[in-house]
């Protein structure tokens, strides 16, 4: 007896209809970021055609002062891009050190119970609403940097608010990290193991080697995270666009910025207005550099295990 | 008289003058005893061969001699295994296993070349022995890849990683950079099961160069890779050492019917 079958002509027409729903969903997500990024691109032109017309497109690559909501507005986004920087690095110094340390000591001493109740505490602490980093900053850090070291000063400064977004970091390096250390095959520790080398000596000369691409990509996630995060400068670090490399100092960042002037009322096409996106293109150029870089790093540094 | 040395106690066919001595050595993963009573001669400076079928304990015994088993939880060794002249029991939990290591070198089953250059694999175990003048670095390196016979091939991309050669030459790097510590003993699990049959020859090769400078202790799965390369060989079966004898007799002139059964291919 023949088996019972759809006819063969319908079966083709689903299949190709799924395909194309397949497709549409993945072009979806491609479509939300082409248009994200020509939206920032077409009110950003507006902004510096603006600043063109008035021969000031120079100013905003090397104006040192920013102030688009103000009478006297000046549109240099250095003093920005020096907060954003400043606070992103105090945050890189606190968090990859402990980051990493944390990730060899989990990956390669820790034993699997240790690692099994460590870890997902780790990425608990990730959580966190960021925000509440922010008043951490604010109503802590802040008052004991001021009891302790730094007495002279202010209420809003860089400097907390580095050190906690770094203590924010710490899990997403350490957690990276680790996964690309674990992901290291046991035979090469077997390796450098078998050549008397001891627990630490493998960590850091034959581990760390091998897992170095992810190691790169945990820090410049990062760095990312650290540039892209809001609420905690604008908590604590105050919203003032100061050019200065000094920490105690009240800064302001890109993102930062961004939420202070879109509280406001802003009057549609003003130049404080388009101020925002050109802040914003600012911001992603930023991001697309980093991760331009971290995709060049992994592939050039990556090694392949079976 | 001390026990240790005491003679006849244990004798293995073939061995004259014992580099190693297992005694009554028993081995366990957790509860499951997977080594039986071994009691076995490693001679000096030969090769000798573990064979046996899959799952035997040959492995498992190779990896006793330098503690591999130190590194996982819940293993335990009983017994002795001696490593002479100073009589060194190994598996002593008194005695550092890095000690024993720095002293006995290991070839494993797939070649595992560190991620550096050629240069810095062959140097690793010199660095971390503290060696870091270059000239002496140079002068072993050298060394070490012209008795791996991998000198000439290496020798103008030094700087290149040791993951980008060949697994023939990563097999030949990696036996390269366990012959620059000079050990006492080199252990090889299985050296040549992911390797094609042209890279496997030039590792025999190797293997039968060495005897007479190093004592050599290689599992493996491959009879004809035994007879070829080794004066004494092993058979195991389940755990225990069921046949130790010269490689010629035990293949020619069994004394166990259960070595003339796998020899001859009716079980394994």
């Amino acid at each position: 007896m023949a088996i019972a079958r759809r006819p063969r002509a319908i079966h083709k027409l689903s299949e190709r209809i799924i395909e194309w729903l397949l497709f549409l969903a993945a072009a979806s997500s491609v479509a939300v970021t082409v248009g994200i990024v020509f939206v920032l691109i077409t009110e950003s032109y507006e902004f510096f055609k603006f600043l063109y017309e008035e021969g000031r497109i120079v100013e905003f690559f090397t104006g040192t002062r920013w102030t688009p909501g103000f009478a006297q507005a000046a549109y240099g986004i250095l003093p920005l891009l020096n907060g954003t920087l400043l606070i992103a690095g105090l945050a890189l110094v606190i968090a990859i050190p402990f980051g990493l340390t944390t990730a060899i000591y989990i990956s390669e001493f820790a034993s699997s119970q240790l690692r099994e109740t460590i870890k997902p505490l780790m990425e608990l602490l990730s959580d966190v609403p960021t925000v509440v980093y922010g008043y951490f900053a604010l109503i802590f850090v802040t008052p004991l940097l001021q009891q302790t070291l730094l007495p002279g000063m202010g209420g809003f400064n860089a400097l907390s608010a580095g050190l906690v977004m770094g203590i924010m970091i710490i899990p997403y390096i350490a957690s990276v990290s680790e996964d690309s250390m674990r992901a290291v095959p046991m035979s090469l520790r077997e390796g450098s193991y078998a050549m008397g080398a001891t627990r630490l000596e493998t960590s850091f000369r034959v581990v760390m080697p091998a897992a170095i691409s992810g190691v790169i990509a945990a820090f410049i996630l990062g760095i990312s995270r650290a540039v892209g995060e809001t609420m905690i400068v604008k908590i604590a670090a105050g919203s003032q666009p100061v050019m200065t490399l000094d920490p105690t100092e009240s800064v302001s960042t890109i993102t930062a910025f961004i939420v202070a002037i879109a509280q406001g009322d802003l009057p549609y096409g003003s130049m404080a207005f388009l101020s925002i996106f050109a802040a914003g293109l600012t911001l992603f150029v930023m991001t697309l550099l980093f991760n331009l870089i971290a995709f060049w790093m992994r592939a050039r540094y990556r090694e392949i295990y079976e | 008289m001390n026990k240790a040395v005491a003679p006849a106690q244990i004798h293995t066919e073939g061995v004259i003058n014992p580099k190693a001595e297992v005694r009554n050595f028993s081995f366990y993963y957790g509860a499951k005893q997977a080594l039986k009573d071994i009691n076995l001669q490693v001679e000096t400076d030969a090769v000798t061969a573990l064979i046996g079928p899959s799952g035997c304990g040959k492995s498992t015994l190779l990896r006793c001699f330098n503690r591999m088993h130190d590194l996982y939880p819940d293993n335990r060794y009983e017994g002795e295994i001696l490593l002479k002249p100073d009589n060194i029991n190994i598996v002593s939990s008194r005695v550092d296993p890095i000690e024993m290591r720095m002293r006995i070198g290991m070839v494993f089953q797939k070649p595992n070349p560190f991620p550096k250059s050629i240069y810095e694999n062959i140097a690793y175990g010199l660095r971390i022995r503290g060696e870091n003048r270059k000239k002496v670095l140079d002068e072993k390196v050298e060394q070490a890849l012209r008795n791996a016979a991998l000198w000439e091939e290496v020798k103008n991309r030094l700087k290149e990683s040791g993951t980008s050669l060949s697994g023939g030459q990563q097999q030949r790097l990696c036996i390269a950079r366990a012959l620059a510590t000079d050990p006492e003993i080199i252990l090889f699990d299985e050296p040549t099961s992911a390797l094609d049959p042209i890279a496997t020859a030039s590792i025999e090769d190797l293997v039968s160069e060495l005897k007479g400078k190093v004592t050599i202790i290689i599992v493996t799965h491959n009879m004809q890779q035994a007879a070829r390369v080794s004066q004494n060989t092993v058979f195991m079966y389940l755990g225990e050492i069921i046949e130790a004898a010269p490689t010629e007799q035990l293949f020619t002139n069994p004394k166990q019917q259960k070595t003339q059964d796998y020899i001859t291919g009716r079980f394994g």
